[in-house]
Protein backbone atom coordinates (compact mmCIF):
# COMPACT_ATOMS: atom_id res chain seq x y z
CA UNK A 1 0.00 0.00 0.00
CA UNK A 2 1.80 2.93 -0.95
CA UNK A 3 1.17 6.24 1.07
CA UNK A 4 3.86 7.97 0.02
CA UNK A 5 3.15 11.86 -1.03
CA UNK A 6 5.42 14.27 -2.96
CA UNK A 7 6.57 16.85 -0.28
CA UNK A 8 5.13 18.60 2.94
CA UNK A 9 2.42 21.39 0.85
CA UNK A 10 0.99 18.06 -0.36
CA UNK A 11 0.75 16.12 2.88
CA UNK A 12 -0.72 19.10 4.74
CA UNK A 13 -2.93 20.39 1.70
CA UNK A 14 -6.60 19.64 3.99
CA UNK A 15 -5.38 21.38 7.68
CA UNK A 16 -7.45 23.87 7.93
CA UNK A 17 -7.97 26.81 10.97
CA UNK A 18 -10.13 25.12 13.61
CA UNK A 19 -8.70 21.57 13.74
CA UNK A 20 -6.98 19.47 16.34
CA UNK A 21 -3.96 18.41 16.08
CA UNK A 22 -1.19 16.07 17.80
CA UNK A 23 2.54 16.82 17.49
CA UNK A 24 5.21 14.49 18.14
CA UNK A 25 8.36 15.46 19.71
CA UNK A 26 9.95 15.78 23.41
CA UNK A 27 11.10 19.19 23.70
CA UNK A 28 13.14 19.87 20.51
CA UNK A 29 13.52 16.34 20.08
CA UNK A 30 11.91 14.38 17.24
CA UNK A 31 9.68 17.36 16.29
CA UNK A 32 8.17 17.04 12.74
CA UNK A 33 10.07 20.34 11.27
CA UNK A 34 8.95 20.15 7.83
CA UNK A 35 5.30 20.08 8.78
CA UNK A 36 5.41 22.52 11.81
CA UNK A 37 7.14 25.30 9.12
CA UNK A 38 4.32 24.37 6.16
CA UNK A 39 1.86 24.98 9.22
CA UNK A 40 3.54 28.53 9.82
CA UNK A 41 3.56 29.09 5.98
CA UNK A 42 -0.17 28.18 5.75
CA UNK A 43 -1.00 31.10 8.12
CA UNK A 44 -3.88 28.81 9.68
CA UNK A 45 -5.20 29.76 13.00
CA UNK A 46 -7.68 28.69 15.67
CA UNK A 47 -5.28 25.45 15.65
CA UNK A 48 -5.80 23.22 18.71
CA UNK A 49 -2.65 21.45 19.46
CA UNK A 50 -0.86 18.23 21.37
CA UNK A 51 2.26 17.97 22.39
CA UNK A 52 4.16 17.51 25.31
CA UNK A 53 5.62 20.60 25.44
CA UNK A 54 5.80 23.83 22.73
CA UNK A 55 8.66 24.54 21.66
CA UNK A 56 11.21 27.30 22.18
CA UNK A 57 10.17 31.00 21.33
CA UNK A 58 11.79 30.50 17.81
CA UNK A 59 11.67 27.33 16.89
CA UNK A 60 9.11 23.98 17.22
CA UNK A 61 5.54 25.12 18.09
CA UNK A 62 6.93 28.40 19.41
CA UNK A 63 6.98 29.48 15.37
CA UNK A 64 2.99 28.73 15.52
CA UNK A 65 3.08 30.46 18.94
CA UNK A 66 4.31 33.49 17.89
CA UNK A 67 2.11 34.05 15.01
CA UNK A 68 -1.12 33.33 17.33
CA UNK A 69 -1.93 30.24 15.37
CA UNK A 70 -2.55 28.08 18.26
CA UNK A 71 -6.08 28.47 20.16
CA UNK A 72 -5.58 26.06 22.62
CA UNK A 73 -2.53 23.71 23.34
CA UNK A 74 -2.54 20.05 25.19
CA UNK A 75 0.69 19.58 27.17
CA UNK A 76 2.62 18.84 30.23
CA UNK A 77 5.79 21.03 30.41
CA UNK A 78 5.64 24.11 28.73
CA UNK A 79 8.58 26.02 30.58
CA UNK A 80 10.97 26.65 27.79
CA UNK A 81 8.95 29.20 26.55
CA UNK A 82 8.94 32.44 27.18
CA UNK A 83 6.00 33.75 24.59
CA UNK A 84 3.53 30.71 25.75
CA UNK A 85 4.07 31.47 29.64
CA UNK A 86 3.11 35.25 28.55
CA UNK A 87 -0.11 34.46 26.54
CA UNK A 88 -1.16 31.83 28.95
CA UNK A 89 -0.80 34.00 31.98
CA UNK A 90 -2.60 37.11 29.59
CA UNK A 91 -5.40 34.72 28.87
CA UNK A 92 -4.80 34.83 24.91
CA UNK A 93 -4.15 31.47 24.70
CA UNK A 94 -5.95 28.12 26.22
CA UNK A 95 -4.37 26.24 28.25
CA UNK A 96 -4.78 22.86 29.14
CA UNK A 97 -1.45 21.32 31.60
CA UNK A 98 -1.57 17.16 31.94
CA UNK A 99 0.75 14.72 33.46
CA UNK A 100 3.04 13.34 30.69
CA UNK A 101 2.20 10.20 31.67
CA UNK A 102 -1.57 11.01 31.21
CA UNK A 103 -0.90 12.70 28.11
CA UNK A 104 0.88 9.61 26.60
CA UNK A 105 -1.69 7.39 27.86
CA UNK A 106 -4.65 9.13 26.86
CA UNK A 107 -2.61 9.11 22.98
CA UNK A 108 -2.44 5.81 23.01
CA UNK A 109 -5.94 5.32 24.39
CA UNK A 110 -7.49 7.03 21.30
CA UNK A 111 -5.41 5.53 18.80
CA UNK A 112 -6.26 1.95 21.19
CA UNK A 113 -10.10 2.00 20.90
CA UNK A 114 -9.93 1.90 24.72
CA UNK A 115 -11.98 5.46 25.71
CA UNK A 116 -11.22 6.31 29.34
CA UNK A 117 -8.53 4.50 31.95
CA UNK A 118 -8.26 5.66 35.73
CA UNK A 119 -4.64 6.51 36.98
CA UNK A 120 -3.48 7.53 40.13
CA UNK A 121 -1.57 10.60 38.68
CA UNK A 122 -2.80 13.75 39.64
CA UNK A 123 -4.89 12.95 42.35
CA UNK A 124 -5.61 15.07 45.44
CA UNK A 125 -4.44 18.55 42.66
CA UNK A 126 -6.23 20.82 40.35
CA UNK A 127 -5.72 17.87 37.33
CA UNK A 128 -8.41 16.16 39.30
CA UNK A 129 -11.02 18.62 39.68
CA UNK A 130 -14.46 17.39 38.19
CA UNK A 131 -13.11 13.80 37.20
CA UNK A 132 -14.67 10.91 38.62
CA UNK A 133 -12.25 9.29 41.76
CA UNK A 134 -12.41 5.88 42.39
CA UNK A 135 -10.46 3.57 44.48
CA UNK A 136 -8.48 0.30 43.53
CA UNK A 137 -6.43 -1.48 45.80
CA UNK A 138 -6.87 1.10 48.43
CA UNK A 139 -5.38 3.72 46.47
CA UNK A 140 -7.47 6.41 44.71
CA UNK A 141 -7.45 7.32 41.08
CA UNK A 142 -9.16 9.46 38.81
CA UNK A 143 -10.49 9.11 35.28
CA UNK A 144 -8.71 10.16 32.42
CA UNK A 145 -10.40 10.02 28.83
CA UNK A 146 -8.83 9.22 25.37
CA UNK A 147 -7.64 11.97 22.90
CA UNK A 148 -7.59 11.87 19.49
CA UNK A 149 -6.72 14.52 16.46
CA UNK A 150 -7.60 15.66 12.88
CA UNK A 151 -4.15 14.92 12.24
CA UNK A 152 -1.32 13.40 13.93
CA UNK A 153 1.78 14.46 12.58
CA UNK A 154 4.86 12.48 13.29
CA UNK A 155 9.01 12.33 12.99
CA UNK A 156 10.69 9.59 12.27
CA UNK A 157 14.29 8.31 11.51
CA UNK A 158 13.14 5.59 8.60
CA UNK A 159 10.01 4.78 7.03
CA UNK A 160 8.79 2.92 4.20
CA UNK A 161 6.41 3.52 1.53
CA UNK A 162 3.71 1.59 3.31
CA UNK A 163 4.74 4.12 5.96
CA UNK A 164 6.18 1.25 8.46
CA UNK A 165 8.30 3.51 11.05
CA UNK A 166 11.52 3.11 13.22
CA UNK A 167 12.46 5.95 15.87
CA UNK A 168 15.69 7.11 16.68
CA UNK A 169 17.24 7.02 20.09
CA UNK A 170 15.05 9.48 22.24
CA UNK A 171 12.88 11.03 19.45
CA UNK A 172 10.91 8.07 19.72
CA UNK A 173 8.97 9.90 22.62
CA UNK A 174 5.31 10.50 21.89
CA UNK A 175 5.58 9.89 17.95
CA UNK A 176 4.21 6.72 18.34
CA UNK A 177 1.28 6.97 20.27
CA UNK A 178 0.18 10.10 18.58
CA UNK A 179 0.73 8.24 15.35
CA UNK A 180 -2.28 5.87 16.53
CA UNK A 181 -4.40 8.49 17.55
CA UNK A 182 -4.41 10.60 14.57
CA UNK A 183 -7.90 10.76 12.13
CA UNK A 184 -4.93 11.25 9.37
CA UNK A 185 -1.12 10.41 10.80
CA UNK A 186 1.51 12.45 8.55
CA UNK A 187 4.85 10.81 8.88
CA UNK A 188 7.97 12.83 7.85
CA UNK A 189 11.21 10.78 7.69
CA UNK A 190 14.68 11.81 7.42
CA UNK A 191 15.00 8.57 4.82
CA UNK A 192 12.47 7.21 3.09
CA UNK A 193 13.26 3.49 1.59
CA UNK A 194 10.88 1.42 -0.70
CA UNK A 195 8.78 -1.66 1.06
CA UNK A 196 11.21 -4.52 1.95
CA UNK A 197 14.34 -2.75 3.05
CA UNK A 198 13.29 -2.13 7.00
CA UNK A 199 13.78 -5.29 8.79
CA UNK A 200 9.76 -6.16 9.68
CA UNK A 201 11.37 -7.15 13.61
CA UNK A 202 12.47 -3.77 14.05
CA UNK A 203 9.67 -1.68 12.97
CA UNK A 204 8.30 0.62 16.29
CA UNK A 205 5.11 1.67 14.28
CA UNK A 206 3.20 -0.16 12.03
CA UNK A 207 2.08 1.58 8.61
CA UNK A 208 -1.50 0.65 9.26
CA UNK A 209 -1.86 4.13 11.89
CA UNK A 210 -0.40 5.73 8.97
CA UNK A 211 -2.06 7.63 6.18
CA UNK A 212 0.46 9.78 4.46
CA UNK A 213 4.47 9.59 4.83
CA UNK A 214 6.88 12.24 2.89
CA UNK A 215 11.16 12.20 2.64
CA UNK A 216 11.71 15.00 4.94
CA UNK A 217 14.33 17.92 3.80
CA UNK A 218 16.85 20.08 5.58
CA UNK A 219 16.57 18.99 8.98
CA UNK A 220 18.00 21.07 11.59
CA UNK A 221 17.64 19.48 15.08
CA UNK A 222 18.13 22.00 17.28
CA UNK A 223 19.54 20.91 20.40
CA UNK A 224 17.97 22.88 23.49
CA UNK A 225 20.45 22.27 25.81
CA UNK A 226 24.18 21.43 25.15
CA UNK A 227 25.86 20.03 27.69
CA UNK A 228 29.41 18.41 27.29
CA UNK A 229 31.73 16.82 29.71
CA UNK A 230 36.12 17.24 28.73
CA UNK A 231 38.11 14.58 27.42
CA UNK B 1 25.35 24.01 55.37
CA UNK B 2 25.15 21.76 52.36
CA UNK B 3 25.91 23.04 48.92
CA UNK B 4 23.70 21.62 46.30
CA UNK B 5 26.52 19.23 45.05
CA UNK B 6 26.39 17.96 48.74
CA UNK B 7 22.91 17.32 48.62
CA UNK B 8 22.99 15.34 45.43
CA UNK B 9 26.07 13.48 47.26
CA UNK B 10 24.51 12.58 50.49
CA UNK B 11 21.44 11.12 48.38
CA UNK B 12 23.50 9.03 46.70
CA UNK B 13 24.32 7.26 49.95
CA UNK B 14 20.58 6.23 49.95
CA UNK B 15 20.85 4.59 46.11
CA UNK B 16 20.68 0.47 46.69
CA UNK B 17 22.56 -1.49 44.03
CA UNK B 18 19.92 -3.34 41.38
CA UNK B 19 17.54 -0.45 41.97
CA UNK B 20 16.18 1.76 39.04
CA UNK B 21 16.15 5.40 39.34
CA UNK B 22 14.67 8.43 38.00
CA UNK B 23 15.98 11.45 38.60
CA UNK B 24 14.64 14.79 38.12
CA UNK B 25 15.76 18.37 37.10
CA UNK B 26 18.13 20.60 38.97
CA UNK B 27 20.25 18.95 42.19
CA UNK B 28 18.36 15.31 41.71
CA UNK B 29 20.59 15.18 38.17
CA UNK B 30 23.61 15.59 40.05
CA UNK B 31 23.40 12.06 42.08
CA UNK B 32 24.35 10.54 39.17
CA UNK B 33 28.09 12.10 39.40
CA UNK B 34 28.25 10.00 43.28
CA UNK B 35 27.44 6.43 43.00
CA UNK B 36 28.86 4.79 45.86
CA UNK B 37 31.89 2.28 45.10
CA UNK B 38 30.23 -1.11 44.54
CA UNK B 39 26.64 0.10 44.27
CA UNK B 40 24.79 -0.74 40.55
CA UNK B 41 22.21 1.48 39.53
CA UNK B 42 20.65 2.01 36.35
CA UNK B 43 18.73 5.71 35.59
CA UNK B 44 15.22 5.94 34.02
CA UNK B 45 14.65 9.47 32.25
CA UNK B 46 11.00 9.44 31.33
CA UNK B 47 11.57 10.84 27.79
CA UNK B 48 12.48 7.54 26.93
CA UNK B 49 15.73 5.76 28.56
CA UNK B 50 16.79 3.51 30.58
CA UNK B 51 20.64 2.84 30.99
CA UNK B 52 21.34 6.78 30.92
CA UNK B 53 24.88 7.49 30.90
CA UNK B 54 27.21 10.93 31.76
CA UNK B 55 27.34 13.90 29.13
CA UNK B 56 28.96 13.53 26.01
CA UNK B 57 32.49 14.30 25.24
CA UNK B 58 32.35 17.89 22.90
CA UNK B 59 31.58 17.20 19.56
CA UNK B 60 29.66 14.07 20.06
CA UNK B 61 26.45 15.00 21.02
CA UNK B 62 23.35 13.84 19.40
CA UNK B 63 20.08 15.73 19.16
CA UNK B 64 18.34 12.49 19.34
CA UNK B 65 19.71 11.68 22.04
CA UNK B 66 18.75 13.41 25.28
CA UNK B 67 17.49 13.76 28.76
CA UNK B 68 14.15 14.71 30.56
CA UNK B 69 15.64 17.94 30.97
CA UNK B 70 16.69 18.27 27.48
CA UNK B 71 20.12 17.83 27.79
CA UNK B 72 22.17 15.98 25.58
CA UNK B 73 23.40 12.58 26.71
CA UNK B 74 24.96 9.59 26.49
CA UNK B 75 23.93 5.70 26.05
CA UNK B 76 25.68 2.74 28.56
CA UNK B 77 26.02 -0.63 27.16
CA UNK B 78 22.45 -2.28 28.11
CA UNK B 79 20.39 0.66 27.47
CA UNK B 80 17.27 1.12 25.56
CA UNK B 81 15.09 3.81 24.01
CA UNK B 82 11.24 3.49 24.35
CA UNK B 83 7.96 5.64 23.62
CA UNK B 84 6.59 7.74 26.44
CA UNK B 85 3.54 5.61 27.32
CA UNK B 86 6.13 2.32 27.93
CA UNK B 87 8.20 5.12 29.92
CA UNK B 88 5.33 5.44 32.35
CA UNK B 89 3.90 2.06 32.65
CA UNK B 90 7.35 1.47 33.99
CA UNK B 91 6.82 4.42 36.61
CA UNK B 92 3.26 4.01 37.34
CA UNK B 93 3.51 0.03 37.83
CA UNK B 94 6.17 1.05 40.26
CA UNK B 95 9.05 -0.74 38.10
CA UNK B 96 11.28 2.43 38.97
CA UNK B 97 12.58 1.99 43.14
CA UNK B 98 13.40 5.29 43.32
CA UNK B 99 12.63 8.91 42.79
CA UNK B 100 14.82 11.77 43.10
CA UNK B 101 13.33 15.27 42.36
CA UNK B 102 13.02 18.79 43.76
CA UNK B 103 10.24 20.90 45.72
CA UNK B 104 9.20 24.49 46.18
CA UNK B 105 7.33 22.86 48.71
CA UNK B 106 6.81 19.67 51.07
CA UNK B 107 4.36 19.39 53.73
CA UNK B 108 4.61 17.53 57.14
CA UNK B 109 2.28 15.06 55.58
CA UNK B 110 4.14 14.54 52.73
CA UNK B 111 2.53 16.39 50.47
CA UNK B 112 4.59 18.30 47.44
CA UNK B 113 4.25 21.42 45.13
CA UNK B 114 6.48 22.08 42.50
CA UNK B 115 4.69 22.74 38.80
CA UNK B 116 2.90 26.38 39.55
CA UNK B 117 2.81 29.55 41.21
CA UNK B 118 -0.72 30.74 40.28
CA UNK B 119 -0.53 34.07 38.35
CA UNK B 120 3.42 34.45 38.21
CA UNK B 121 5.03 30.77 36.77
CA UNK B 122 3.30 28.21 34.83
CA UNK B 123 5.81 25.51 33.76
CA UNK B 124 3.34 22.79 33.62
CA UNK B 125 4.05 19.40 35.77
CA UNK B 126 5.82 17.27 33.14
CA UNK B 127 5.97 13.93 34.38
CA UNK B 128 6.19 14.82 38.12
CA UNK B 129 2.39 14.14 38.95
CA UNK B 130 2.86 10.24 37.40
CA UNK B 131 5.85 9.89 39.57
CA UNK B 132 5.22 11.13 42.89
CA UNK B 133 1.73 9.67 42.66
CA UNK B 134 3.29 6.10 42.33
CA UNK B 135 6.77 5.95 43.48
CA UNK B 136 6.93 3.79 46.42
CA UNK B 137 10.33 5.70 47.09
CA UNK B 138 10.15 9.43 46.72
CA UNK B 139 13.01 11.62 47.99
CA UNK B 140 12.88 15.65 47.27
CA UNK B 141 16.12 17.37 47.09
CA UNK B 142 15.75 21.09 47.49
CA UNK B 143 17.30 23.88 49.84
CA UNK B 144 15.32 24.05 53.55
CA UNK B 145 14.15 27.70 53.43
CA UNK B 146 13.25 30.09 49.82
CA UNK B 147 14.93 33.04 48.54
CA UNK B 148 13.28 35.27 51.15
CA UNK B 149 14.50 32.72 53.66
CA UNK B 150 10.63 31.08 54.53
CA UNK B 151 10.24 27.73 55.29
CA UNK B 152 9.88 24.67 52.33
CA UNK B 153 9.20 22.36 54.99
CA UNK B 154 5.41 23.39 56.22
CA UNK B 155 2.42 22.47 58.06
CA UNK B 156 0.59 22.63 54.56
CA UNK B 157 1.58 23.03 51.27
CA UNK B 158 0.65 26.69 50.34
CA UNK B 159 1.10 26.11 46.12
CA UNK B 160 -1.20 23.74 44.01
CA UNK B 161 0.23 20.47 44.76
CA UNK B 162 2.04 18.01 42.60
CA UNK B 163 0.98 15.04 44.88
CA UNK B 164 -0.12 14.39 47.92
CA UNK B 165 1.16 12.32 50.86
CA UNK B 166 4.28 10.82 48.54
CA UNK B 167 6.90 11.98 50.27
CA UNK B 168 9.19 9.51 52.25
CA UNK B 169 12.09 11.93 52.68
CA UNK B 170 13.83 15.11 52.11
CA UNK B 171 17.36 16.22 51.75
CA UNK B 172 18.20 19.75 52.34
CA UNK B 173 21.19 22.01 53.06
CA UNK B 174 20.76 21.92 56.63
CA UNK B 175 19.27 18.28 57.32
CA UNK B 176 18.02 14.65 56.37
CA UNK B 177 14.46 14.40 57.17
CA UNK B 178 11.71 11.63 57.09
CA UNK B 179 8.05 11.86 56.32
CA UNK B 180 6.25 9.97 59.09
CA UNK B 181 3.10 8.15 58.93
CA UNK B 182 0.78 10.15 61.38
CA UNK B 183 2.20 13.63 60.00
CA UNK B 184 6.30 15.47 60.57
CA UNK B 185 9.38 15.76 59.89
CA UNK B 186 11.70 13.45 61.75
CA UNK B 187 14.81 14.87 62.19
CA UNK B 188 17.73 11.93 61.44
CA UNK B 189 20.53 13.73 60.56
CA UNK B 190 22.39 17.36 60.57
CA UNK B 191 24.29 18.59 57.59
CA UNK B 192 27.95 19.29 59.54
CA UNK B 193 28.47 22.27 61.66
CA UNK B 194 24.35 23.04 61.63
CA UNK B 195 22.58 23.01 65.16
CA UNK B 196 19.44 21.46 65.72
CA UNK B 197 17.77 24.63 66.87
CA UNK B 198 18.81 26.10 63.59
CA UNK B 199 16.53 23.49 61.78
CA UNK B 200 13.98 24.03 64.15
CA UNK B 201 14.09 27.46 63.30
CA UNK B 202 14.44 26.79 59.58
CA UNK B 203 11.12 24.24 60.04
CA UNK B 204 7.92 25.25 60.04
CA UNK B 205 6.30 21.81 59.86
CA UNK B 206 5.99 19.74 62.62
CA UNK B 207 9.42 18.66 63.58
CA UNK B 208 10.32 15.59 65.84
CA UNK B 209 13.80 15.59 67.48
CA UNK B 210 14.41 11.95 69.48
CA UNK B 211 17.76 11.70 71.39
CA UNK B 212 21.12 12.72 69.71
CA UNK B 213 20.86 13.77 66.13
CA UNK B 214 24.13 12.60 64.39
CA UNK B 215 26.04 14.43 61.97
CA UNK B 216 25.68 13.73 58.11
CA UNK B 217 29.32 11.86 57.06
CA UNK B 218 30.72 11.59 53.86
Amino acid sequence: MNKVVKNVEEACKDITSGVTIMLGGFGLCGIPENSIAELVKKNITDLTCISNNAGVDDFGLGLLLKKHQIKKMISSYVGENDEFERQMLSGELEVDLIPQGSLAERCRAGGAGIPAFFTPAGFGTEVAEGKEVREFNGKPHILESALTADFAIVKAWKGDTAGNLIFKATAKNFNPMMAMAGKITIAEVEELVEVGELDPNQIHTPGIFVQRIFQGVDYEKRIEQRTVRVK
Amino acid sequence: MLSKTQIAQRIAQELQSGWYVNLGIGIPTLVANYIPEGIEVEFQSENGILGMGPFPFEGEEDADLINAGKQTITALPGAVYFDSATSFAMIRGQHVQLTVLGAMEVSENGDIANWKIPGKMVKGMGGAMDLVASAENIIVAMMHTNKKGESKLLKNCSLPLTGVGCVKKVVTNLAVLEVVPEGGFKLLERAPGVSVEEIQNATEGKLIIEGEIPEMRF
